[in-house]
């Protein structure tokens, strides 16, 4: 793929922004170009950059949240959690390791640089947005420590602190989050952490100071606010399997022929569109099947949904 | 006074209305409009339909007459915010394309029963008015306890599109609850009883 390089020293305006990524479009060029903060470079893309879809208004993103550990509606982690305090903050990485070590962000922004991803990003809910994330490959954090032979699945858990957040002081779900993947799935170049968007820092609404994003699969398998990151034998419980296995599999990937209970994953609504536009058609990973049907060649993803 | 009352609720039922249709008209709705339009007509479906329910025990412990009086009045708007809520679905949601409509109906159980709970709520619409009530005569009452059907399948429905245990809807359940629970004729007894002493 062509490579453009941008170089700017600061962090760019979000009007500017659009600006600039219209006028990228206009002349053709491909999308999905890092633009520099301190921490962020450009780089070389493994991934289907998105040309066809405009990128969600930075307000929707950032306002309309599934984050239960501030409440349950959609409009609740914009609001509760303004004051919430995210430095200083460790992740330990441990479990099935050779060498397990706890960094502080700080320490991860410095080691790992991050780079923008434009991703489409499909909640489980039937709705979908297209997000600018500032974020690193998970690999490159993974590779820190030798996991054993016996690791299987890396299980990631959200931080519990129901002072703070009020949601967990609600049996809404088995807090702290849990979230798993696969080595593999982990390991893949499109799974990110991710320390910002559009261009700014990680509100905490989204997940500070930083989360993950698998974006072939459904959100809530991109856990927010980690803290911890383990290697396992065995398949995690993910909070939401233990929520409701039946409706919430350990893989989510999005499918459109797998349809939820109660709800079509056929079609989805774009946010911030008009009330008179109509839903559009759900694609097979997200539409990052050329990257990662491979990962589950020979699976029948009717069973492991 | 009911001259100046029925009026009045009147157009405060219509309150909801007019707050969603100035939502749409001025581009109101936030991130997910048509999710905003379902939710609002839905919501207020269901607490037209447990207010019109509301009437008959209200008369019984209160002893005033009057609440009957509200009791059709409520019930209609239930009945409008119900077919808005469907129009929505059916219009704005799926823009009339009736393939994943019907899938839908047919495969999931919350859009099931709300459909057969609207479904229930057309002969009670149709038999709203006076000249039926003579015609119908003793039938009437019967096709109107329909009404109980309809609260809890609108409960139900409710219940079952939510994503967890959420506090919404069990309050709505523990208000259907009570109210279908002050028509037992047991119950009934009690009030009675207090009266006469």
């Amino acid at each position: 793929m062509k490579l453009n390089k941008f170089k700017s020293s600061e962090i760019t305006p979000e009007n500017f922004y659009i600006n600039r990524r219209k006028f990228l479009k206009k002349m053709g060029i491909v999308t999905g170009t890092a633009f520099a903060s301190q921490h962020i470079i450009t780089s070389a893309l493994s991934y289907t950059p998105e040309t066809e879809r405009k990128i969600t208004p930075y307000k929707f993103a950032t306002t309309y949240n599934n984050y239960y550990e501030f409440g349950t509606s959609k409009s609740d982690p914009h609001k509760n959690s303004k004051d919430f305090i995210t430095k200083p903050w460790d992740i330990k990485i441990d479990g099935e390791v050779e060498n397990e070590i706890t960094l502080s962000v700080e320490e991860i922004k410095n080691m790992i640089p991050s780079e923008e991803r434009i991703y489409r990003f499909r909640c489980v809910e039937g709705w979908s947005m297209v997000v600018p994330w500032l974020g690193f490959p998970l690999n490159k954090l993974l590779n820190k420590v030798k996991p054993t032979s016996k690791a299987k699945f890396v299980k990631f858990t959200s931080v519990y602190d129901p002072d703070q957040m009020k949601g967990q002081r609600f049996p809404v779900l088995n807090w702290p989050y849990k979230e798993g993947l696969r080595i593999d799935e982990a390991m893949h170049p499109l799974t990110i952490m991710v320390t910002g968007l559009y261009g700014k820092e990680l509100p905490n609404q989204n997940g500070a100071p930083l989360r993950l994003i698998v974006p072939w699969k459904y959100g809530f398998k991109s856990a927010k606010a980690i803290v911890n990151i383990k290697f396992v034998k065995k398949m995690p419980i993910s909070s939401w399997m233990n929520a409701s296995p039946n409706e919430y599999g350990f893989y989510s990937n999005v499918n459109p022929n797998v349809s939820h209970p109660r709800w079509s994953q056929a079609t989805e609504r774009v946010i911030g569109e008009n009330i008179y536009s109509p839903r559009i058609k759900t694609v097979m990973f997200n539409g990052y099947g050329d990257e990662v049907a491979g990962l589950y060649d020979g699976m029948d993803l009717r069973k492991n949904f | 006074m009911i001259r100046i009352f029925k009026p009045t609720i009147f157009v405060l039922c219509l309150i909801p209305f007019i707050i969603i249709a100035y939502q749409i008209l001025f581009n109101q709705l936030g991130a997910e409009p048509v999710k905003q339009v379902t939710h609002h007509t839905g919501e207020w479906t269901l607490r037209f339909i447990l207010l019109s329910l509301a009437m008959t025990p209200l008369k019984n412990i209160t002893k005033i007459l009057a609440w009957i009086k509200y009791r059709r009045m409520l019930g209609l708007f239930a009945f409008f915010y119900g077919t808005l809520h469907l129009l929505t679905y059916i219009g704005f949601d799926y823009q009339f394309n009736f393939d994943p409509i019907i899938d839908d109906v047919l495969n999931k159980k919350f859009i099931f029963i709300g459909f057969a709970a609207w479904l229930l709520m057309l002969p009670l619409a149709i038999t709203s008015n006076q000249k039926m009530v003579l015609i119908l005569k003793q039938n009437w009452k019967k096709i109107h306890r329909l009404s109980y059907l309809i609260g809890i399948f609108a409960v139900l429905h409710f219940i079952w599109l939510s994503k967890t245990i959420f506090f919404e809807p069990l309050i709505y359940l523990i208000i259907l609850i009570t109210l279908l629970t002050l028509r037992l004729d047991f119950i009934k007894f009690l009030f009675k009883k207090k009266s006469v002493t």
